[in-house]
């Protein structure tokens, strides 16, 4: 027997024995037993917080109930999930949650995806005991991304456990105690007067409609209905494995193609992808890398490096409140929804033959940052706004049911040319370390003309939910040009979620960053775990979207963004050269400094 | 230069950074202005390298980590149990005549603010109240307004 | 039985002289010259022997704290002297504070040398800031004098801002870390994980004094007083209709009958057990019922009420009180104490039927199971036992 091999511990639950590791908690072992015990504060992404106390049970000699997702096993517990103490305690704590909540079920955005709902209706609390305390508050709309309903409000703290464990962000906090306390943000200023950075995950683990994206999808609807409007809509790469479930498909389908029907359904004109310019920004990425190591290590300049990716807004928002004065080690690079916009209504425009000021692009994104990304003031290179409406994952999954549309019954298609074409490497943008292995898949081939040398260019040690990755790839063999660069060990970092993002700036703070070039996302687990995504998002279904993303680079024509000849096609015709005059104007921004609190 | 030093600073400087130091930093900067400013809580997520939503989550928490522009002088009188039974409503009567302001109010002077408290620990001398850190027992209206004088 | 104020008081100093523990001047200094000498086991074995339990309210047997803390293994722990006197009605911990703080630490110092702990904390209520000087000078002096004595053990003064919930012991602990004073999860027990992660036992003003003097009793005298199951003497806090308030030193075991003969103002119709959060025991239940872990345990909060008043406005206020300083973060303790308050409301203004305050009594009595931590589970406590025996003064 080896020595570390975990204790058991015997308990019974509902008077069935069951085994279970020591430091195993009363709900997951209940689960073994495949005994559901509703939860409400509990996330498995976040700590234990054990405040809810829905998920209460009785254990025999013990003179209170345990919140059972607090409450690790002991031996020989004897544990009961439903005895007429645990269920009339249970009813009443969902009673009184529902007299604190404006229960304005038929017109909340989260009707039928209401965790509270859920309860209410699994408990069948259809009259209410308690006195209404809800107050009337005022939604804060103050953000373009994020909208906050104290009203619906439950107080689990989902959201705050969301913004500060997972994100470091800590936006939102508890403030105020006994009946005045309240999920609020810093001296109670609105959402878009604080350090929120847009990213959704508090939206994301909201169990009810207090926390909601701002939702644009009658707008959308009133341009697609508009004759004198081209609706041109593009979809980021994480989409196209998540909004199955919008549709009732199991997670990690991947319906690119009726995807692409059910946008054309709906009726825009123009559906194209922005996996095309992911592709683009690999290229303007990959080469403004090869600029920077050519300034440091050739030229001896003085040049910021680690270069640091740009295409999760969330991140950028971050940074620059958090860790203003390294703005320099970000890409200049636009992200592809912010390259797509003025592509769009530039070069796209003008090949078909449409007035700009006519045109209305629309992204569909994993996330809730897009929509502060594409009001963003810089992001006006086409002279006019160049992104006008971003909607979620979610709220084009609210199209589609809108429409009637059986995504089961369509028709595969195919998007749109020119913009529309996109390689694998563009794909793999939708999932951390993604980034990250089309820009290597990329930049090698620009270094040594040769291709990357992984096994089916699938680079392994950047993949996976791990917080921080690092790889390190020994440069042998260069072209003339990257002399320079022969026998340099190129380092690299990935982060996602802003609390790991947070660790690698630390670090870069304290001047040890060994990294050349460091990818960041926002979201846990990248897009695909996107605050704009279906709820709920879990590790498990996050390692669904993700496989789904890669199963999709597997089986593309073109796995490497330079290949993309579509790609090839726009510095012909258009761009010419990576980082050069057109690029500059329409392809890359600049950054803001914020303040930290 | 230690004349001019700001109290966030100094308050941090004489505690230190640690997290376990925020309660005591929030009081020593509290006492400067009798009130926590908005700039002051700022400052202080600053110095700790904490969030200012976090810290202002935590000054929230706290009864007497006001955090309105207050008066001079706290009048916080006991409105639990036993001073309620023994007439802290009079008392209290008697200090908003005196001082021509309603309860939660500050006096245009700046001089005084009268709050109520829960239980402050007299009850068996009750009704009493605090100003500032001194405690007042066994008031009579009389007595209460007199106490005022101390601090005019 | 009825007696005049003087024969009251004759009696009740008669009754505090025999006691005598907690305000008998001792020399700290040379008992913990002579606590250094002895053998840790024999000061658990002591406080073992003596029956101590936490007077702070709960009752945890002290003995069982400090022996679990002391089997910790850890590089750092501490003792927490918990002067949070929040709940209504006690006010014994700032006099034994005022007049005994070096008794205090001592019980502390000898808290610390048998655990094993280096650092001490007296965490005191914001209200009794009038104190810090006075403690701030004595306790220098007793770090000073534990140096002497090579006791490696300092002590240091926090003070809390106006939150009731911070007595709870964790949520003092997350008060004192900086967090909000909000209870946590448990197990972890603070014996365990404390103070910073650190074994800590906490204790209250008045336990810690008891340990002074049961070693320096070496155990005999504290355990001769009490019951079985309440041993010992108890400092209580009497106010109200009371003919004689004030601190005293009394035996535990006796019956509010004898307690009201004692301090009553001979129209007593119940008697508050314990503050906001313990027990209304009506005139009718006054001989049967014995003040102690066997009847109604206490703090030492003793609230006496005379007929002239209206036990409608006394739960209000208990409830007012309960639901601004729940800490406001587990469901039936935010929300149950809302909906009792607003629910007398309803009812006093004919909102509601009176068979609501049944609804409100079973309410009560999931917070009792359901809630997080003491506060919200004790809120139960009031609400019930004034509802029950005062039921028309609640309705009508």
């Amino acid at each position: 027997m080896s020595e570390n091999k975990q204790k058991l511990i015997s308990v019974t639950i509902d008077g069935t024995p069951v085994a279970v590791p020591e430091n195993t908690t009363i709900l997951d072992a209940a689960k073994l037993l495949g005994v559901y015990i509703p939860t409400l504060c509990h996330h498995e992404d976040l700590c234990v917080a054990g405040n809810c106390r829905v998920c209460m049970v009785e254990v025999k000699g013990s003179r209170t109930l345990q919140a059972s997702c607090a409450t690790p096993v002991s031996d020989g517990m004897e544990i009961y999930t439903n005895s007429r103490l645990v269920r009339t305690a249970r009813k009443h704590v969902i009673e009184l949650l529902l007299s604190e909540h404006r229960g304005d079920c038929l017109r909340c955005y989260r009707n039928g995806n209401c965790e509270l709902q859920a309860l209410a209706n699994e408990y069948r609390i259809d009259q209410g005991v308690f006195i209404d305390l809800h107050k009337e508050d005022q939604v804060d709309i103050s953000s373009p991304a994020i909208q906050k309903d104290d009203s619906k409000c439950i107080r689990c703290q989902r959201c705050v456990r969301a913004c500060t464990e997972l994100q470091s962000v800590s936006a939102l906090c508890v403030a105020h105690k006994g009946a005045d306390m309240r999920i609020t943000t810093f001296w109670d200023k609105a959402l878009a007067y604080v350090v929120c950075t847009n990213c959704g995950q508090c939206v994301a683990h909201c169990p009810t409609g207090a926390l909601t994206e701002r939702n644009y999808v009658e707008d959308v609807w009133d341009a697609i209905y508009d004759p004198t409007k081209h609706v041109v809509v593009q979809t980021a790469p994480a989409i196209r494995v998540s909004i199955g479930e919008e549709v009732g498909l199991e997670p990690g389908q991947r319906v690119t193609k009726q995807l692409v029907t059910a946008l054309r359904r709906l009726g825009f004109d123009s559906v194209l992808d922005t996996d095309f310019t992911a592709d683009l920004t690999i290229i303007e990425e990959g080469n403004e890398l090869l600029h920077r190591l050519t300034k440091a290590i050739r030229d001896k300049e003085d040049v910021a490096l680690p270069m640091i990716t740009s295409c999760s807004p969330g991140w950028i928002k971050y940074i620059e409140h958090e860790f203003s004065n390294h703005l320099d080690h970000l890409s200049t690079c636009k992200s592809p929804q912010q390259m797509f916009g003025p592509l769009a209504k530039t070069y796209y425009a003008e090949k078909i033959g449409v007035d700009p000021k006519d045109m209305v692009v629309v992204s569909i994104m994993p996330c809730t940052a897009k929509k502060f990304e594409a009001a963003r003031p810089e992001m006006m290179a086409s002279g006019l706004r160049d992104v006008d409406y971003v909607l979620t994952t979610r709220e084009l999954g609210l199209m589609i049911r809108q429409a009637g549309i059986d995504f089961t019954k369509l028709e595969e298609g195919d998007y749109d040319s020119i913009l529309g074409k996109s390689t694998g490497a563009g794909a793999i943008f939708g999932v951390t370390g993604g980034v990250m292995e089309a820009a290597l898949r990329t930049a090698y081939e620009l270094i040594t003309g040769r291709e990357i040398p992984f096994p089916n260019l699938d680079i392994k040690p950047v993949r996976g939910l791990k917080g921080v990755k690092e790889a390190t790839l020994k440069i042998e063999g260069t072209l003339e040009k990257y002399k320079f660069l022969e026998g340099v060990e190129l380092k690299v970092a990935i982060g996602h979620g802003l609390t790991n993002a947070r660790k690698i700036m630390k670090q870069l703070e304290s001047g040890e960053s060994p990294y050349h070039f460091i990818e960041i996302m926002a979201c846990p687990g990248g897009c695909i775990g996107g605050g704009g995504q279906p709820i709920p998002t879990t590790n498990e279904i996050r390692m669904k979207r993700s496989n789904a993303i890669y199963d999709e680079d597997e089986k593309m024509q073109y796995r490497k963004s330079h290949e993309n000849p579509e790609i090839i096609g726009i510095y012909e015709d258009f761009l010419k050269e990576p980082l050069g005059h057109k690029s500059h104007e329409l392809l890359h921004t600049t950054y803001v400094k914020r303040e930290k609190n | 230069m230690q004349g001019s030093e700001n109290i966030v600073r100094k308050a941090v400087r004489e505690y230190g950074k640690g997290r376990e130091n925020l309660l005591p930093i929030l009081q020593m900067v509290r006492k400067e202005h009798n009130y926590l400013s908005e700039d002051q809580l700022r400052e202080i997520a600053t110095e700790m390298d904490l969030s200012s939503a976090d810290v202002f989550g935590v000054a929230t928490f706290y009864s007497f980590m006001d955090m309105q522009p207050k008066g001079k002088n706290i009048i916080r009188v006991c409105k639990t149990i036993t001073c309620f039974m023994k007439g802290k409503d009079s008392i209290i009567s008697a200090l908003e005549d005196a001082l021509g302001i309603k309860m939660g109010e500050t006096t245009p002077d700046r001089k005084f603010s009268l709050l109520e408290a829960n239980c402050i620990g007299w009850c068996h001398k009750g009704p009493a109240m605090l100003i500032n850190d001194k405690v007042y027992t066994e008031l009579t209206p009389e007595k209460a307004i007199q106490a005022l004088d101390e601090y005019m | 039985m009825v007696m005049t104020r003087e024969e009251k008081l004759a009696r009740i100093n008669a009754h505090q002289e025999r006691v005598n523990l907690i305000f008998e001047k001792i020399d700290t200094q040379g008992l913990m010259e002579k606590v250094m000498k002895l053998e840790n086991n024999k000061i658990l074995e002591y406080i073992k022997e003596s029956g101590l339990k936490g007077r702070g309210g709960a009752g945890f047997p002290t003995y069982l704290k400090w022996k679990l803390a002391a089997d910790q293994k850890s590089d750092m722990k501490y003792v927490i002297c918990n002067a949070d006197e929040g709940e209504p009605g006690t006010f014994k911990d700032r006099k034994i504070l005022e007049e005994q703080a070096d008794k205090v630490f001592t019980g502390m110092a000898i808290c610390a040398k048998v655990i094993g702990a280096s650092e001490g904390y007296v965490y005191l209520r914001g209200e009794y800031n009038y104190l810090v000087p006075l403690l701030t000078t004595r306790m220098n002096a007793f770090n000073e004098e534990m140096n002497q004595l090579g006791l490696n053990f300092t002590l240091k003064l926090r003070s809390g801002s106006g939150a009731y919930i911070c007595g709870e012991e964790t949520a003092l602990i997350e008060s004192m870390e900086g967090y909000r004073g909000e209870a946590r999860n448990k197990p972890p027990f603070p014996v365990e994980k404390g103070y910073l992660g650190k074994p800590t036992v906490i204790n209250n003003v008045e336990t810690l004094v008891y340990c002074t003097m049961i070693v320096m009793n070496e155990g005999g005298k504290f355990k001769t007083f009490g019951t079985e199951i309440s041993t010992g003497s108890k400092v209580f806090s009497v106010s109200g209709d009371a003919d004689v308030e004030g601190i005293y030193e009394l035996e535990l075991g006796m019956t509010i009958q004898e307690f009201v003969d004692l301090f009553g103002d001979g129209d007593t119709k119940a008697v508050q057990v314990g503050g906001a959060s313990g027990f209304c025991v009506p005139r009718k239940k006054f001989k049967e019922t014995i003040i102690g872990f066997e009847g109604v345990p206490t703090g030492g909060s003793m609230m006496l009420f005379n007929s002239t008043r209206s036990m409608y406005h006394i739960l209000m206020n208990y409830m007012e009180f309960m639901q601004e300083e729940s800490c406001g973060q587990c469901t039936p303790c935010r929300v149950g104490c809302q909906q009792l308050v607003k629910g007398i409301q309803a009812i006093k203004h004919k909102k509601r039927p009176a068979t609501y305050l049944d609804d409100l009594v079973k309410l009560a009595k999931t917070m009792r199971v359901a809630s997080k931590c003491g506060l919200g589970q004790s809120v139960a406590n009031p609400f019930i036992s004034i509802v029950e025996n005062f039921r028309e003064e609640i309705i009508y």
